[in-house]
């Protein structure tokens, strides 16, 4: 029965894509998007990925589409008309299609229990958790401690990316001036009573919640990057409704870069600290005397730093493109 | 007595989760079939906050006094909150881009 | 009991999905999303209890809060243009601010 609502959800998907693909109106295609996402969300949950499921609607379905509608507001809505011909980009997009498909003929099936998977790495992972670290989400036990390397290079890669969405668009503290010098594109949702008096309700909930989200990670699906993600929205309602000086003004723009670079060298200090205390980079173990909580402690840290560094650089790239408005 | 109150609460969810159900589909069929945005928008924020008590009260009841009740409790509250603001928020959007309501016509006595 | 309530929201979801894809303008589609994005939330907290895992009710708490913000973004970021011609079929109208 799950299976049949899992292969509802990915047909649903199929047509999304295909409907993405052929529209020209680029706004249209942002709402498609977001509710791409929402089914990708639907679908990790119906495949028991709940971290995934979570990370995927509030980045997806949430911070995204605002971003998208921030750089659609500066742009046009319509697609360029093409110029170049089809036949090239049609015969590489078939070809690796049918390479794909091929590929796939190799693999074992979907929760296969002879999958070398589920027969050599996923039990290793299950037994070790418990006896090394003792938490109860081993998705944030192998995200934070076993493949510490790889959140490392994530962390990194998010700080790259804000990077060069700065360099592309301009970190400058001084926006440009609007046409007729008023303060016109600042007000935000001012004027509009009812939004305003709802999200001023929801903010200290949205904020809250990520912070909860952030530091229940290892009892139950969350960790930095939702929480990071989590907490982007509520700011960005915030910009939303008051106007995006306000937002600035409450969380200025040094803040918000102290903050994604903060994160960043936060994950890089508590691998040196291990370096430090005797043990490998990366090793909690040496971080206190009981090893068991050396890693709890290593595993809380890092995600601090994720959380920071993936929130301070959303706000960041919002705060490029809502900035630019009225020029 | 203990057991026909269980089974009261099952009797009473099932029917709470199948009203909600059914105004979810009206809901759909409603935006699928109606003329116009304005009158999609009823059909669509209505019945959302209508399935939402039924849903959400249908399966409270399954929980019994626990954790999950508390936040299917929040959930409730926080999309009935945010409904019809999502809903206000759309009609305004909509009217001040220049998509006017269809009305019948310059006499329209009758409502 | 669960089954039947998830097979009405999944059809409720393919419903709008349709609407989305036809919808003459583009508010149609952003309605769509929005009833979406409530749907995917139902769905969410039905199947977390069909599962029997209840402490996935964090990943619809984390989305009915978030899915006001995107449409909060149409109205701030679209509200200040110059009303167009009405936004019909693919989108003719052109953004002159």
């Amino acid at each position: 029965m799950i299976v049949m609502f899992a292969v509802f959800l990915l047909s649903l998907l199929v047509i999304t894509a295909l409907a993405i693909v052929q529209t020209r109106n680029l706004f249209v295609a942002v709402m498609l998007t977001s509710i791409f996402s929402l089914l990708m969300a639907a679908n990790f949950f119906i495949l028991d990925a709940a971290d995934v499921a979570l990370t995927e609607a509030a980045v997806g379905a949430g911070v995204t589409t605002v971003i998208f509608l921030a750089a659609l507001a500066l742009t046009g809505e319509r697609e360029r008309p093409r110029r170049a011909g089809i036949i090239g980009p049609l015969v590489v997009v078939v070809s690796t299609t049918l390479v794909l498909l091929y590929a796939t003929f190799d693999k074992p099936r979907l929760g296969d229990p002879l999958a070398p998977v589920h027969t050599h790495v996923a039990p290793w992972y299950l037994e070790k958790t418990p006896e090394l670290i003792e938490i109860p989400n081993v998705v944030t036990a192998i995200l934070g401690s076993f493949r510490a390397y790889d959140t490392l290079g994530e962390v990194f890669v998010v700080f790259a990316a804000c990077i060069g969405v700065l360099f592309v668009l301009g970190a400058g503290s001084k926006a440009p001036a609007a046409i007729d010098g008023s303060e016109r594109d600042s007000l935000g949702l001012r004027h509009h009573l009812i939004p305003q008096v709802v999200g001023r309700l929801l903010i200290p909930f949205i904020v809250l919640f990520g912070l909860y989200v952030q530091f229940h990670g290892e009892y139950g699906p969350g960790g930095g990057f939702q929480a990071g993600a989590i907490i982007a929205t509520g700011v960005i309602l915030y910009a939303l409704i008051e106007g995006e000086k306000a937002a600035l003004r409450a969380i200025p723009r040094g803040a918000l870069l102290g903050l994604v670079a903060g994160g960043a060298m936060l994950y890089g200090l508590v691998g040196l600290a291990g370096i430090l205390m005797g043990g490998n980079f990366l090793d909690y173990s040496v971080l206190m005397e009981d090893p068991v909580k050396g890693q709890q402690y290593g595993i809380i840290l890092i995600e601090a730093g994720v959380g920071m560094a993936v929130c301070g650089s959303l706000l960041t790239i919002f705060h490029a493109f809502a900035a630019r408005e009225g020029s | 007595m203990s057991d026909y109150w269980a089974l009261a609460l099952d009797v009473l969810s099932v029917v709470l989760l199948t009203s909600g159900g059914a105004f979810v589909l009206i809901g759909g069929i409603g935006a699928l079939r109606l003329p116009n945005l304005y009158t999609r928008m009823h059909a669509a924020s209505l019945t959302d906050s209508m399935a939402t008590l039924l849903i959400f009260a249908g399966i409270m009841l399954q929980a019994g006094l626990s954790l999950a009740t508390i936040k299917l409790c929040a959930i409730m509250l926080f999309l009935l909150l945010t409904g019809p603001t999502a809903s206000y928020a759309l009609a305004n959007a909509a009217l001040l881009s220049g998509l006017e309501p269809e009305t019948i016509g310059e006499e329209d006595d009758a409502e | 009991m669960y089954y039947v309530v998830s097979i009405a929201i999944l059809v409720t979801m393919a419903l709008a999905l349709i609407r989305a894809v036809r919808g003459p303008s583009v508010y149609d589609r952003v309605l769509a999303a929005n009833m979406f994005g409530t749907k995917t939330v139902l769905l969410l907290s039905v199947v977390a209890f069909l599962f029997g895992r209840p402490d996935f009710l964090d990943l619809a708490l984390a989305y009915a809060l978030i899915n006001l913000v995107g449409i909060l973004a149409v109205l701030e970021f679209f509200q200040n243009r110059v009303p167009t011609v009405a936004p019909t079929g693919t989108g003719e109208g052109d953004n002159s601010v």
